[in-house]
């Protein structure tokens, strides 16, 4: 059943909430999403940053309701999840080592299955954004460099062509060149009009892409931000600390 | 397509592999002339390449825990030595029934026990080769108990039977590369590749809209499809089974030879079941230290090939990294 979303949103969260036993990591959070904005969620480890993206893929059992365009996302379903376009890219990026680059971004289009003319077209697209990867097609991707992974990462999530793309730390481990080089490439899709979450303890950087941030705190959103109100180090501790 | 070109550039990348490979051919080769008790070792042998390729693919590929396969491997070969040996029926047909048998528990039992994960799936597919193991001690009206069955006729079909030794290693390394074969594009497939996606990260791979519940379960029944092909053919092979055959000394040299030949590799399997079998009859000059012969070879190949014999190949890419950084 589809509904009208308002405002152009093209993701709703309602009361979302999600524990592990008896710890509460996500207390019922709203948050919403519009089309083609970069939106930004924010804070300190430990304050459920990762529970929300696991848990808008339906990666962990929770309450509320998530809506993308209009039709209820399935819970507990990342597989339905996934078919609807929302893609993750995980934090510490879940590539599959032993694999090559090559079979990582075939594993990218799984849900294409045989429609080879468009896994070229995607595949090209994928390379064109990320030419280091083409050098390393037969590579095994447990050996590539952390910013190469992070790359293969996000080019493996492109591969399903996502209709939202939910991205859990792209920066953690990696060099501020390559971070800049990264995040320089989300911006570009960004403008394309691909709707992002884009999780990031280093709150300046995602400032920098992002139309409008969330700030979480113990498991809740704390405070939601206009990235352009935010000019000094102390505007955004004043968020962090409530 | 693997052209004369690539395989040479794979040669000249491989040698220490390639070499491993060129002795393991020149000693089939020359067990094969020369005949005698070493043709039932390389039997025995390639029997155990065909569990062990099973086996590879439930944990090697999807990164799984088994115990239980050799489960699957009695339920098979006790079906194939009944219907031979007691109602006369057609090795073929008695096999068909066994893979059918087999597998229809190895759907019964993955169902629920592959929900679990690490060392708990591993504990409920031990218990499934113990309730096995004890069925086939107690019920022995049909098992004949520890005395087990014997006269179960060789392999054959119709009028066709095998019945030499080196024709019987002919087949039984047929089967085993067969087995080898598939494996191979199971690996290479889109099955194979989202078997390897689980073994890397569960979460990764369903947010990928890979049905792990269901590819695990696929794996699991694709390694006791190769369990049960190996009871069947070890029980044509030798003409007997007893419980102990498919006890849990089964699993315990399925291990050993799956990482000693290399887990997740695809010929890994091979070297290691020939490895693995062929060692102990090595080490007979060394008379009451054998086993501690064995053990010290064994300790020595995974330390200095911890990935096993067929990742050999990964100690060059892997030096050649370090030097090009």
């Amino acid at each position: 059943m589809s509904d009208a979303a308002p405002e152009g949103r093209v993701l709703e969260v309602e009361a979302l909430s999600a524990r592990y036993g008896h710890v509460e990591a996500l207390r019922p959070v709203d948050l919403f999403v519009r089309d083609g904005e970069l939106v930004a969620v924010l804070g300190p480890n430990g304050a459920g940053k990762s529970t929300l993206m696991r848990a808008l893929m339906g990666l962990v059992a929770t309450q509320g309701i998530v809506r993308f365009r209009g039709s209820a996302v399935p819970r507990r379903n990342p597989v339905g999840a996934a078919a609807m376009g929302l893609v993750l890219v995980p934090e510490g990026r879940g590539i599959f080592g032993p694999m090559t680059v090559a079979e990582n971004l075939e594993l990218g289009a799984y849900l294409l299955k045989r429609d080879k003319t468009e896994f070229a077209r995607r595949h090209e697209r994928v390379l064109s954004l990320f030419p280091r990867l083409k050098e390393r097609l037969g590579q095994v991707a447990g050996s590539l460099s952390g910013g190469e992974q992070q790359m293969l990462a996000v080019g493996r999530a492109l591969m399903s062509e996502p209709k939202l793309l939910l991205l859990d730390e792209p920066s953690l481990g990696l060099a501020p060149r390559v971070v800049e080089e990264i995040l320089e490439k989300l911006g570009m899709l960004n403008r394309e009009g691909l709707p992002i979450i884009l999780v990031e303890q280093k709150a300046p950087l995602a400032l920098k892409l992002a139309r409008r941030a969330y700030v979480m705190s113990v498991g809740r959103i704390a405070a939601e931000i206009d990235p352009r109100t935010i000019t000094s180090h102390d505007d955004l501790a004043r968020y962090y600390l409530g | 397509m693997i052209s004369r070109a690539t395989i040479w550039a794979d040669v000249r990348r491989n040698p220490a592999l390639t070499a491993l490979w060129a002795l393991a051919a020149a000693l089939v080769a020359y067990v094969f002339v020369t005949g005698g008790y070493l043709i039932a070792v390389l039997h025995f042998a390639a029997i155990y390449v065909v569990f062990v390729t099973g086996l590879n693919i439930f944990m090697g590929y999807a990164g799984q825990v088994s115990f239980g396969h050799n489960a699957f491997a009695a339920i098979s070969g006790y079906t194939s030595a009944v219907l031979t040996a007691t109602y006369g029926w057609e090795p073929l047909a008695a096999a068909a029934v066994g893979l059918c048998g087999a597998l229809a528990c190895a759907l019964i039992v993955g169902y629920p026990t592959l929900r679990l994960r690490g060392h708990y799936l591993a504990m409920a597919t031990l218990a499934i080769g113990l309730i096995v193991y004890e069925i086939a001690v107690q019920w022995q009206s049909m098992t004949q108990g520890y005395m087990g069955i014997s006269g179960i006729p060789p392999l054959g079909i119709g009028r066709f039977t095998v019945t030499s030794d080196r024709a019987l290693l002919v087949w039984l390394i047929g089967f085993a590369a067969l087995s080898l074969l598939a494996a191979a594009g199971i690996r290479r497939s889109r099955l194979g590749r989202a078997f390897v996606a689980i073994a890397g990260s569960e979460d990764a791979a369903r947010a990928l809209g890979i049905d792990v519940a269901r590819y695990k379960l696929v794996a699991f029944l694709i390694s006791a499809f190769y369990a049960a092909l190996a009871g069947s053919l070890f029980v044509h092979a030798v003409g007997f089974v007893s419980p102990e055959v498919y006890g849990l000394h089964m699993v315990v040299l399925a291990f050993t030879m799956l990482y000693v030949g290399g887990i997740g590799t695809i010929g890994g399997a091979a070297l290691g079941a020939l490895v693995v079998a062929l060692l102990p009859e090595t080490m007979r000059r060394f008379s009451e230290y054998q086993d501690l012969a064995y053990g010290a070879v064994l300790i020595l190949i995974l330390i200095y090939a911890p990935g096993g014999l067929a990742a050999l190949s990964r100690l060059r890419p892997a030096s050649r990294r370090k030097e090009s950084a």
